[in-house]
């Protein structure tokens, strides 16, 4: 970590601009538990920061000392808001602090400080920044196209600044590299539903369907787009039932005994909202009878239930529980 | 077969962690019995070293820690409680005095002495005393001002704020309420709006994300679960999606990934398997009668009692903290008609009026995945094979294992049957009470005091 690029490390003691501050050593008591064996320029450094932030000193060397304080420890939630009261109180250049902060992100991205930081300064540049804000993410997403914290600072820039144009290529392209990526899924969901130029979930289902679809016989074993498929008929069960879409899909896929437990699922869900299927279903479901399954009964649903219990043997319990769900709902 | 230059990035990290999974798995069946009783024995006595001598003393490499000191206490303490181990007094009144130099002069807790109070540190600070228990412990909480730290950490969204000018999400929400819950001064204006923000957090997959929009995750679905259970509003969620979202969280490592697609780590055994744990007793919020809680503040000395004495005395505190949230049963009531189905489902399994009931997760498998692949035998538990362990998720693969040996039981007071306790019986942990993550007993007891004071 650099925290020498202002001042050579050199001991704050030392440094005549801090002759006047006394350090305030840590109140830990006579025995604390928990104790840390700061390394020297740590202990120093907290010392003069408790000094400046009782005394609410608001200067450019308080900022410079934030600085230092946060490359040793970013995780510092104090030191950060006590850094927003002197950037406030300066009226300092908010581009540099995004210089600033991208540098911690490149040595730690996965902080809720250092993100809740750049709101508060991006927040100040307003639209200007959005670009510049936008490709950082990208680049950060780039090394770990997961970063929680990424995404959702990126969704928080759209929301507050704009920058919705792109943001479905990007996504594309996201999945493109890794279909199995569920984050760039979830960002898929939250542009389809929320981006004022693509007119809402309703007015994208029907292509949205067809890309998940796609991506599913490519994959029938990737969860991520199974869940998505869901998502699009969120608050209206009735038009996920009666997409013929969805369960010819599922059909296909069962047709190939492979991978088809997401298939399964979904017709068990598609069948436990009122979906009436045809002889090609339970001839399908059928099919996948192996020797140790218990004889299929007539009722399509505990059959799917069944077989599940024995090819995802993991979920065994959860399989019989949705069995005695559906006897119930039947009564 | 696809070459591994072909497959994405997430195939690939996936497959390098199952073949360290398995080669342990594999090593394991091919061992005599006696070493294989070996392997599955839960190492107590080096669990509690490594634990008891981070209590005395870290090295220079804690310094990114040092705003989260209380929470190194609390995955120490609850630990060592969950071990049934004790620390020794002096240690003990050590730990007291420590976080009191934690607590703020307008309340709440911070990262260490002189920071400033923040909700996730309160958190820690307040079950860290809650598991030591006694009146020095318990009585060291400074209530009337912890509740004004809470009331000044609402947002008028409803949610929290994690310190002054922080940032709003689903764990705020959960640290606020369940510090709240425990120290018996949850009152309406804390409870106002919280549920719609945790509602807005469910995603499509049926999990719960930090913030509305993000990914759903196993961390932000235990806070907003047990957020909702804890004011009495978990009828609003839609429960059938997060149950299916969150059993297929558990892969064929055993364990639990934190979200979709993602790698397998040992501390989502609590915070996902603790999910089964909230929904398994859903039951019983039901059955507890709403008690009116007044009008008062609910600060501090004039906490309203919240629970009927049959409550307390008779069904043990479980219900009788439920029961907290009876008086936001007027909230609840105009959401519940949309979505009680849901909870009638959840309760199909008590509607047979067994004793024991079948798990909805994998409870071996996530206990041979926390024993062979978390466990240090040296001491200590670790997300995944490979990586180095420390006290967090020590903390949270024990937590998610005690959750593991009684997941059959519907009353965490009788003992677990031996089939239930993966390797010998003597890993048997404390059990806990879910909703705070607190030892059970210690929960009891600081259930008494804040009561009665």
């Amino acid at each position: 970590m650099d925290s020498r690029e202002d001042d050579g490390g050199e001991p704050l003691s030392r440094m005549a601009e801090w002759r006047d501050v006394t350090p305030l050593p840590q109140d830990d008591g006579p025995n604390p538990v928990v104790p840390i064996a700061y390394k020297e320029e740590f202990r120093e450094t907290m010392d003069y920061f408790r000094a400046i932030y009782k005394a609410d000193e608001r200067s450019p060397r308080a900022l410079r000392l934030t600085r230092r304080a946060i490359h040793l420890n970013p995780g510092n939630y104090t030191v950060w808001h006590f850094r927003r009261l002197v950037l406030e109180a300066l009226n300092a250049d908010l581009d540099e602090e995004l210089d600033f902060l991208q540098r911690i992100a490149n040595s730690n991205s996965k902080n809720y400080q250092l993100w809740h930081h750049r709101r508060w300064v991006v927040e100040r540049l307003g639209a200007n920044a959005r670009a510049k804000e936008l490709n950082l993410i990208k680049k950060i997403l780039s090394i770990d196209a997961k970063n929680y914290h990424a995404w959702s600072h990126r969704q928080w820039v759209l929301q507050a600044l704009g920058g919705w144009e792109d943001e479905l290529d990007y996504c594309q392209q996201l999945l493109e590299e890794d279909i199995f990526n569920n984050s760039a899924w979830n960002q898929r969901y939250f542009v389809v539903t929320r981006s004022p130029y693509l007119g809402g979930l309703k007015a994208m289902r029907a292509s949205e369907v067809r890309y998940t679809v796609e991506a599913i016989l490519a994959n029938p074993n990737n969860e991520c787009p199974w869940r998505y498929l869901q998502g699009l008929y969120k608050d209206d069960i009735k038009a996920l039932v009666n997409d013929p879409e969805i369960s010819s899909v599922c059909l296909k896929v069962i047709n190939t005994k492979n991978n088809y437990v997401f298939a399964l699922k979904m017709l068990l869900d598609l069948l436990c909202h009122g979906f009436q299927p045809c002889h090609e279903f339970r001839d399908s479901v059928v099919a996948l009878r192996t020797s140790d399954t218990d004889p299929l009964g007539p009722d399509l649903s505990m059959a799917i239930c069944d077989i599940l219990e024995h090819v995802d043997s993991l979920r065994a319990s959860y399989w019989i529980w949705r069995k005695n769900k559906l006897s119930v709902a039947a009564v | 077969m696809e070459s591994f230059r072909s497959l994405t990035v997430t195939q690939r990290d996936q497959i390098l962690v199952e073949q360290q999974v398995f080669d342990i798995f594999k090593t394991f069946y091919n061992l005599p019995p006696s070493s294989q009783s070996f392997m599955l024995e839960l190492q107590r006595e080096n669990h509690v070293e490594y634990l008891t001598k981070g209590l005395t003393g870290l090295g220079p490499s804690f310094c990114v820690l040092d705003a989260n000191r209380p929470w190194i206490c609390y995955w120490i303490l609850h630990s060592i409680a969950l071990l049934d181990e004790f620390v020794d007094p002096e240690l003990e009144n050590n730990t007291i005095d420590f976080l009191s130099r934690c607590q703020g002069p307008n309340g709440g807790y911070a990262g260490g002495p002189g920071q400033m109070p923040h909700l996730a540190t309160t958190y820690a600070a307040v079950n860290s005393l809650v598991t030591l228990g006694g009146d020095k412990a318990l009585s060291s909480i400074n209530r009337e001002k912890l509740y004004m730290f809470l009331r000044q950490m609402k947002d008028a969204s409803g949610g929290f704020r994690m310190h002054d000018g922080g940032e709003i999400d689903v764990r705020a929400c959960y640290t606020a309420i369940s510090v709240a819950s425990l120290l018996n001064i949850l009152d309406d204006e804390l409870v106002q709006n919280v549920g719609n923000y945790i509602l807005s957090c469910q995603t499509y997959e049926g999990g719960i994300s930090g913030e509305p929009g993000s990914e759903a995750h196993g961390g932000y679905t235990f806070c907003g679960l047990a957020t909702m259970i804890l004011i009495n509003e978990v009828d609003r969620l839609d429960l059938s999606s997060l149950t299916d979202w969150v059993v297929f969280r558990q892969g064929v490592e055993g364990g639990f990934q934190g979200r979709t697609n993602k790698l397998v780590d040992g501390c989502y055994s609590f915070w996902q398997g603790g999910i089964f744990a909230l929904l398994k007793r859903l039951n019983s919020t039901k059955e507890v009668k709403p008690i009116p809680l007044g009008d008062g503040e609910g600060s501090g000395e004039e906490s309203p009692q919240t629970t009927t004495s049959s409550d307390a005395a008779g069904e043990e505190g479980l219900n009788g903290d439920l029961s907290l949230g009876g008086s936001h049963s007027e909230i609840g009531d105009q959401h519940n008609t949309s979505s009680q189905d849901n909870v009638i489902d959840i309760d199909h399994n008590h509607s047979k009026g067994h004793a024991n009931v079948e798990p909805l997760f994998n409870s071996l498998a996530l206990q041979q995945y926390i024993l062979l692949c978390s466990q240090e035998l040296n001491g200590g538990l670790r997300d995944k094979p490979g990586k180095s362990r420390d006290h967090y998720h020590t903390c949270y693969c024990l937590s998610g294992l005690s959750v593991c040996q009684r997941s059959w039981l519907e009353d965490e007071d009788s003992p677990p049957l031996p089939r239930a306790v993966l390797g010998p019986y003597s890993n048997l942990l404390e059990p806990i009470h879910p909703l705070y993550n607190v030892v059970l007993d210690r929960y009891r007891e600081a259930y008494e005091f804040f009561t009665k004071s």
